[in-house]
């Protein structure tokens, strides 16, 4: 127990003066994950919009049900594939990004975007369909009906992004395969905390984890104002 | 600009069910038509074969300009607009909603301003144009509706019931606006309702389909 007080004593300590060390795995965490999510979010969302709007996708069904199973992808199975790859002897090998940042941040968008993809599909496909018909009955070309689609889709589709976050934030497996927990270069959150629970060093894991918690909170909250200004009219109903 | 609307032997049938069964008419410009008939006659489906917005099975939709057929692409898409009965609201502000159709055209700011004001002015939302377009009543929604289309300056108008869901003061003055834009747009105004009394008050011809054609 006294181990347990005295280390969330030093953690709080560690955040109060934003120990340079705790903010250092902390930024290239956000950094890390923010990046992998934009090109997630870049990929993910055009690609929903697509297999959801474009007439006689092929193979829709298919398609769907492989993203549908990449959501849940194992990180450290995408981990062990983009080491196989990158590796020394790999086919992508001489790019010599193995133990790098970029490394982690492919694993990441890899884990990012069927999530993106998937959710972004979910929600412009709850968009009614009078919100196309009603797009071109005043005029829009088959294009600017489905940029109207998805801008109705947009809550759902920030939310589905929002999700991808929270899962890139607090996932460990794949940056610790490819990313080797290098301190100063790769060693963020997640990896950290795995390497100082080890070492016995709780104070440094205890601070990471509420940094975590704290982010995962936030993604959290907006979660639930994104999802909040989607549903209509936003009617607080009495039951 | 005004277009002349000729429609000839149109059909359509759904799963089998036969709901317009060849019906013929030519709409002029500068005139306003009122299509009666019980539920399901097949009102919302000629509208909508019309509007362009789904194909017939036979027959032919023909707009005019002094004669001459037009092409059915984006620019004659562009000269006519159907009023849904559901509208169908865009999750943004009333402003926004009623500035669509210029969006589309790339019309610019200012304009696009004057010509929202202007329609929200007749429609009567002038003080609602910043509110979350979801959160109107139903009438006010259906007035929105005829706001959004009316920047458009169609030359052919098409209303599905426009007056169901709003008060009788309200009916009265859509039917004030429909008299006005048949006057300074020349336009073809196509609607159909239920009310009797609308149709004698607001419409010049009132035709009535029934086993899928005009009678
Ligand atoms: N997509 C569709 N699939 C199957 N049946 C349809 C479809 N659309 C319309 N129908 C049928 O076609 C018939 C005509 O429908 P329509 O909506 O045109 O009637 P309406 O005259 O507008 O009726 P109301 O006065 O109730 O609005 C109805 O019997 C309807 O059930
Ligand atoms: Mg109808």
């Amino acid at each position: 127990m006294d181990l347990i007080i005295e280390g969330i004593r030093k953690a709080s300590l560690l955040i109060y003066t934003l120990d340079a060390e705790l903010m250092g795995i902390v930024l290239l965490s956000l950094k890390v994950s923010l990046t992998a999510l934009s090109v997630g979010a870049i990929l993910g969302v055009p690609a929903g919009a697509l297999i959801c709007l474009k007439n006689r996708f092929p193979l829709r069904h298919f398609v769907l049900n492989i993203l549908n199973t990449a959501m849940g992808l194992p990180p450290v199975v995408v981990g062990l594939f983009l080491y196989l790859m990158l590796s020394r002897r790999g086919p992508l090998g001489f790019m010599g990004i193995l133990y790098t940042a970029p490394a982690m941040i492919i694993a990441q968008s890899i884990l990012a975007f069927p999530i993106v993809a998937s959710l972004s599909y979910a929600a412009i496909g709850s968009v009614p369909p009078i919100i196309r018909q009603a797009a071109l009955t005043l005029g829009a070309t088959s294009y600017q009906s489905a940029m109207a689609i998805v801008k109705e889709a947009r809550y759902g589709i920030i939310s589905g992004v929002m999700a991808a976050f929270g899962r890139l934030s607090a996932e460990v497996g794949a940056v610790l395969i490819v990313g080797g927990n290098i301190a100063g270069r790769t060693r963020v959150i997640t990896s950290a905390i795995v390497l100082e629970t080890d070492k016995g060093d709780f104070s440094q894991a205890i601070a990471l984890g509420i940094v975590l918690l704290g982010i995962s909170f936030c993604v959290n909250i907006a979660l639930y104002f994104f999802s909040r200004r989607g549903n209509a009219a936003g009617y607080r109903y009495w039951v | 600009m005004g277009l002349t609307l000729n429609v000839s032997g149109l059909k359509k049938s759904y799963a089998g069910t036969v709901v317009l069964d060849g019906c013929s008419y030519r709409f002029e410009s500068g005139s306003v038509y009122a299509i009666m008939g019980p539920n399901g006659a097949g009102k919302s489906t000629f509208l909508r074969l019309c509007a362009l917005l789904e194909r017939p099975d036979e027959g032919k939709i023909d707009f005019l300009d002094e004669d001459v057929s037009l092409e059915h692409d984006l620019s004659l898409r562009r000269c006519i607009t159907l009023l849904l009965p559901a509208v169908g609201v865009f999750n943004t502000s009333v402003y926004e909603n009623i500035a669509y159709g210029l969006k589309l055209r790339k019309v610019n700011k200012a304009e696009t301003e004057e010509t929202v004001l202007n329609a929200a002015e007749i429609v009567g939302l002038k003080d609602k144009l910043r509110r979350r377009a979801v959160t109107l009543s139903s009438g006010e929604t259906q007035r929105m509706g005829l706001a959004r289309a009316l920047v458009i300056s169609p030359s052919v108008l098409f209303l599905d019931e426009p007056t169901a869901a709003v008060d009788a003061g309200s009916s009265i003055a859509i039917e004030e606006i429909i008299q006005n834009i048949t006057h300074t747009l020349n336009a073809a105004i196509i609607l159909s309702t239920h009310d009797r009394e609308l149709a004698d008050r607001a419409a010049d011809v009132i035709l009535t389909l029934r086993n899928g054609r005009f009678s």
